[in-house]
């Protein structure tokens, strides 16, 4: 168990130093010098120089590459162009919206999902079940931004009971933080609490024609009991993969989420720093962003072990 | 080469005038059976009606659109949806309907590029990563390092260094996609390698891209096919989510993404400069999903149970 956790964390190495690679090789990747670049056409030659010798341009490759992660390492990503600030500093700044965001759109979409999926499961081809998977496949293909923007359109233009972007601090005053986080949630957990609920619905399928499923009716155990306590528990299990996955499209999709609505957190920073070419933020929120979804999926992969009993990774 | 041979002289005598185009004489011994349950399945007749439509307004756009999509006319501004203007102007004028017919050439454009790009770059990868065990882990960790990101993220990456410009997007997407082809096409590989008949391929001395391309490559072409629909429609959503980030195709060119966007900032006057291209947009990736599912159970018999 510590042995397979400890190998997992070893693991982590290489794609971390994979992910880093290619986020320093896109600076490389700017046609032309990068420092003309991200200073534009009215920087004078001086300027253009000094910013070279700032980021290191003019060292080798891999020196350069070797002295940014170690920098990386210690959460030291640089500083800002254009914010004059360091650039840690200012993603630090801008986590709450985010994190939050991202966190009431998960629950949401587990909360949908779960009931909706064990429901669709128990009465196959139902109206309800039907429902469902029109409005999974709808999920599936409506741009999130899109969505927001219908959202707004109904909720804020006609009907006048939301705000229609913005973002109060929930040590403010918690009320509005929520009133104008509820479009923003809904429009970023659409896509995956349909997925979710599909995902939870076919587990079912699978689980319900179980032998000790039957065995529990057998039992004389009431129908609820045996859903919730026997069924669902065992269908759960591959849920947490997709979880996993949803975070990760969460974290992609609040970028645009947070342009639609307004929202000054790190996917509206990442959009307006390539407007900027600010490269040292680019490449640090999509670093911070890769790292997160890593760790995530690690945890997943650890929470398999305790979850379920039937696997047993590195011990045998 | 020889297997193949035998097998189109089978069929030409079990079957010799099966070109005379019946579905319901397709039988399920047939090769094309899957198109016939394909062509049994409304959602996805459905689709591909919608698809063609799309295709025939991106194709005929400058015949089918009444106006020139960049036409500014400003005693026309913000018209709600009309006879001369089936989908309304916008805050400039401009034809919102002319501009999605216009924007509909963007996604099918970049949908198609994509799936290529991403089909062509993932098999390589996946064929020489699942065929020679020496370079795989190395691939594989690649792979691993591009999926950490989540698409829309590297999406915006990569335009952010390269600059906005359509053939870059077309890159940029083909590079996020192409992971996930390879994990695929490698899968299949390392089923396929250990088949008797590359074991025989081998024996006689094909060389190793022969034997890539015919034996392999050709075996894993069905689960591909279904996988390079759903990149078309994720290209097409991350396309247009790009185009509404301002980081996509230059501004001036009218897409469904940054036509919502432009939308966005007349919300409360005119609705119908977003909604309509939006529309479009959701209707063009639901389409192409629901052919991509259709497929699916067409071409995987196992799935058709369910």
């Amino acid at each position: 168990m510590t042995a397979y956790i400890l190998r997992r964390l070893l693991l982590l190495i290489p794609v971390l130093l994979v992910v880093g690679v290619i986020v320093f090789t896109l600076i490389h990747l700017i046609p032309g010098d990068p420092a003309a670049v991200m200073l534009g056409r009215e920087a004078t030659r001086e300027q253009v120089e000094a910013l070279r010798e700032r980021l290191g341009l003019n060292e080798p490759f891999h020196v350069q590459f070797f002295k940014w992660f170690t920098n990386v390492l210690r959460l030291d990503f640089g500083n800002s162009l254009f914010l004059d600030q360091p650039v840690t500093r200012a993603l630090l700044d801008r986590v709450q919206p985010t994190g939050l965001l991202t966190l009431y759109s998960l629950t949401l979409a587990v909360l949908i999902a779960i009931p909706a999926g064990v429901v669709a499961a128990v009465r196959r081809n139902s109206l309800l079940d039907r429902l469902l998977m029109v409005f999974s496949i709808s999920g599936v293909a409506i741009p999130n931004f899109f969505f927001g923007i219908l959202l707004i359109l109904l909720f804020a233009v006609i009907l006048g009971w939301l705000p229609s972007g913005g973002y109060v601090d929930i040590t403010d005053d918690p009320v509005e933080h929520l009133k104008h986080m509820v479009m923003p949630t809904l429009a970023l957990s659409f896509s995956a609490a349909g997925l979710m609920a599909r995902l939870v619905r076919s587990s079912m399928l699978d689980v319900l024609h179980d032998d000790y499923v039957r065995t529990a009716y057998a039992k004389g155990l009431p129908h609820r009991h045996v859903i919730l306590r026997h069924a669902l528990r065992n269908a759960l299990i591959p849920f947490l993969t997709i979880v996993g996955i949803s975070l990760a499209g969460m974290l992609g999709g609040s970028v645009v989420i947070e342009t639609v609505f307004n929202i000054p957190g790190m996917g509206r920073l990442l959009v307006q720093s390539v407007t900027r070419r600010d490269f040292p933020v680019v490449q640090a929120a999509v670093m911070v962003v890769a790292a997160v979804e890593v760790l995530v999926m690690l945890l997943v992969d650890i929470l398999y072990v305790y979850i379920d009993p039937r696997v047993r990774y590195g011990s045998d | 080469m020889a297997q193949t041979e035998t097998r189109t002289t089978i069929t030409q005598v079990t079957a010799p005038r099966a070109r005379r185009f019946r579905l319901s004489s397709i039988t399920p011994s047939s090769r094309y059976y899957w198109l016939r349950l394909l062509l049994e399945n409304p959602a996805a007749v459905l689709s591909i009606g919608f698809i063609g439509l799309i295709v025939v307004l991106a194709v005929l756009a400058s015949w089918i659109a009444p106006y020139e999509p960049t036409f500014v006319n400003p005693a026309e501004r913000l018209r709600p949806p009309s006879r001369e203007h089936w989908f309304g102007t916008d805050d400039l004028g401009r034809d919102v309907f002319s501009r999605a017919v216009y924007g509909a050439r963007i996604s099918l454009v970049v949908g198609l590029a994509v799936m290529v790009g991403s089909m062509l770059l993932g098999s390589l990868i996946g064929l020489i990563a699942g065929y020679y065990a020496r370079v795989d882990t190395l691939l594989m960790r690649i792979m691993d390092g591009l999926e950490a990101f989540p698409s829309i993220l590297l999406a915006i990456a990569i335009m952010a260094t390269l600059g906005s410009a359509l053939e870059n997007v077309i890159i940029a997407l083909s590079v996020v996609y192409a992971p996930n082809i390879a994990r695929l096409v490698r899968s299949t590989t390392l089923m396929n390698k250990r088949q008797p008949y590359v074991e025989s391929a081998r024996a006689i001395g094909l060389r190793d891209s022969v034997i890539l391309r015919r034996y392999i490559f050709l075996n894993s072409l069905s689960p591909l096919i279904v996988q390079c629909t759903f990149v078309v429609a994720f290209a097409i959503l991350a396309e247009s989510s790009l185009s509404y980030l301002g980081a996509g195709v230059p501004p001036g060119i009218p897409t469904w993404g940054n036509m919502v966007s432009d939308g966005q900032a007349q919300l409360q006057r005119a609705w119908w400069i977003a909604v309509f291209p939006g529309m479009f947009l959701f209707l063009t990736v639901l389409a192409v999903n629901l052919l991509g599912d259709g497929l699916r159970d067409a071409l995987d018999p196992r799935v058709r149970k369910r």
